[in-house]
């Protein structure tokens, strides 16, 4: 059953990872997202961005984001550029690019950070995610030749948000800010295994071949990664 | 047509909503170009939905900031800031005018719209008798299949035997099955394990889009949907 999970049926196994996901939508645990943030990983620190300006956390990304956007602020922009280039080219050499498409598609991916700057709505996403989409977007027109429709927010089908339900006082902000830190903390082995299957499109029984681990091993790993994540965010909380 | 509008059925959210697994496939960047022409269309009528796949987004963001950096090439911020000059004034903020007029009472949603060329009233069905009709939707690649399905109201649909996936969404009046009954926007996966015989509600008719996995992948058998559509 090497096919199940290639196009659109997935591996059950996913299952608990995006109902996490929802969980943590859903939670108002983590208004404190700031909490935990004392020691910054040292990967981080490395390459922050140069000319003084630092691309360290999603507040500096959104200051940033919002300098470039209407000053059309170079130094700002190198800063993120610093901080973000290098990340989207590792993305994309993880989904698969050889390492001159995934420098020449990273830097296109930045072009169109500072070409788009001025759509990007603080209020609806991080700035890591909005450029993780941007990346995501290049690489499915670059690899894999495909159209990706999207829904169109004018359009006059669409059906809105009744009414903001009372839990949701937490913005776009608190909750990627909350996942961030969920994720830093995971161990490295179920860290990856979330990359593995978020980041690639494979299945898990495709993980379980490439990294020479039984299928049951990987599937654990990824129950456990989730675990781990609703407990930091539970931690959060209190 | 009947006196049902867009607006009228806007009140409604729908009840039956995508699994985890699609909506994480798409957010990932994982799904084909069906899957993800049918999550797009459940997207525009689903604000629940809309609020997962940003939690999920927001995991590939939080993935990225995380992941173990590549230096990128020397030089290569002074080359986009070349490019980027040479350019001149081109910017993306601008939005490539929309050809289409839209007006209220759209049925359809634009992910759909876009690849049928026009709105639900301009649809060419192709009947199948029975009170079925289908209308292909163009342009999903040699390995996929999506396509609109018609029953005109009260109609059952003609028994059938599985034998793969088949995303289900209603896009104007409903139907009931062993499962409850869906809506506009509410989505069903048929697969061999449902026995599935859905009734067209009474008064209206039930349009849906359907999307079935590869044909390939099927091995040997087809999808009863399939099954209508390529003998047609
Ligand atoms: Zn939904």
């Amino acid at each position: 059953m090497g096919h199940v999970g290639a196009t659109i049926v997935a591996d059950k196994a996913q299952k608990p990872i995006a109902a996490v996901v929802e969980s943590l939508a859903a939670a108002k645990c983590f208004s404190n997202g700031e909490s935990g943030r004392n020691a910054l990983p040292e990967a981080v620190a490395v390459d922050r961005g140069g000319r003084g300006l630092d691309a360290i956390t999603p507040d500096d990304h959104r200051a940033l984001m919002a300098r470039i956007a209407h000053d059309q602020d170079r130094a700002a922009f190198a800063a993120l550029f610093g901080h973000f280039g290098p990340r989207v080219k590792a993305y994309l050499m993880r989904s698969g690019s050889d390492m001159e498409s995934a420098e020449e598609l990273s830097q296109e991916a930045l072009m169109t950070v500072w070409r788009r700057a001025e759509s990007f709505d603080p209020k609806q996403a991080s700035v890591a995610t909005w450029i993780f989409t941007i990346a995501r977007n290049k690489r499915i027109d670059a690899f894999r030749r495909l159209n990706r429709p999207e829904l169109d927010p004018e359009d006059p089908a669409l059906t809105p948000q009744a009414e903001p339900e009372p839990d949701e006082h937490l913005d776009e902000v608190q909750k990627s800010k909350a996942i961030q830190e969920a994720v830093k903390t995971l161990p490295k082995e179920q860290a990856e295994m979330l990359r593995m299957a978020f980041f690639q499109d494979k299945a898990h029984s495709q993980i379980a071949e490439e990294t020479g681990l039984p299928l049951g091993t990987v599937k654990s790993r990824l129950r456990l990664a989730i675990a781990r994540m609703r407990k930091q965010l539970k931690e959060l909380d209190e | 047509m009947t006196a049902v509008t867009a607006y009228e059925m806007r009140g409604q959210e729908p009840t039956h909503h995508l699994s985890d697994e699609l909506l994480m496939d798409y957010a990932s960047g994982a799904l084909d170009e069906a899957g993800s022409l049918f999550v797009a269309s459940h997207l525009t009528l689903c604000p629940h939905c809309r609020a997962r796949l940003q939690a999920l987004e927001a995991v590939g963001g939080a993935l990225l900031d995380d992941i173990e950096p590549v230096s990128m090439a020397d030089g290569a911020f002074d080359a986009i800031m070349a490019k980027i000059d040479a350019a001149g004034s081109a910017n993306e903020n601008a939005a490539p005018a929309e050809a289409e007029r839209v007006v209220d009472g759209t049925v359809l949603p634009a992910p759909l719209r876009k690849y049928l060329g026009v709105d639900l009233d301009g649809v060419q069905w192709r009947k199948k008798g029975g009170g079925v009709a289908v209308a292909p939707v163009p342009g999903m690649g040699p390995e996929a299949n999506a396509f609109l399905l018609k029953v005109e109201a009260g109609r059952a649909v003609p028994q059938h035997s599985h034998g793969g996936n088949e995303f289900v969404m209603v896009l104007k009046g409903g139907y009931s099955d062993a499962s409850g009954h869906f809506g506009r926007g509410d989505v069903e996966l048929a697969d061999d394990d449902v026995d599935h015989q859905p009734i067209a509600d009474d008064g209206e008719e039930c349009v849906c889009l359907a999307v079935t996995d590869a044909p390939l992948r099927f091995t040997g058998k087809t999808g009863w949907l399939l099954n209508m559509f390529v003998k047609m």
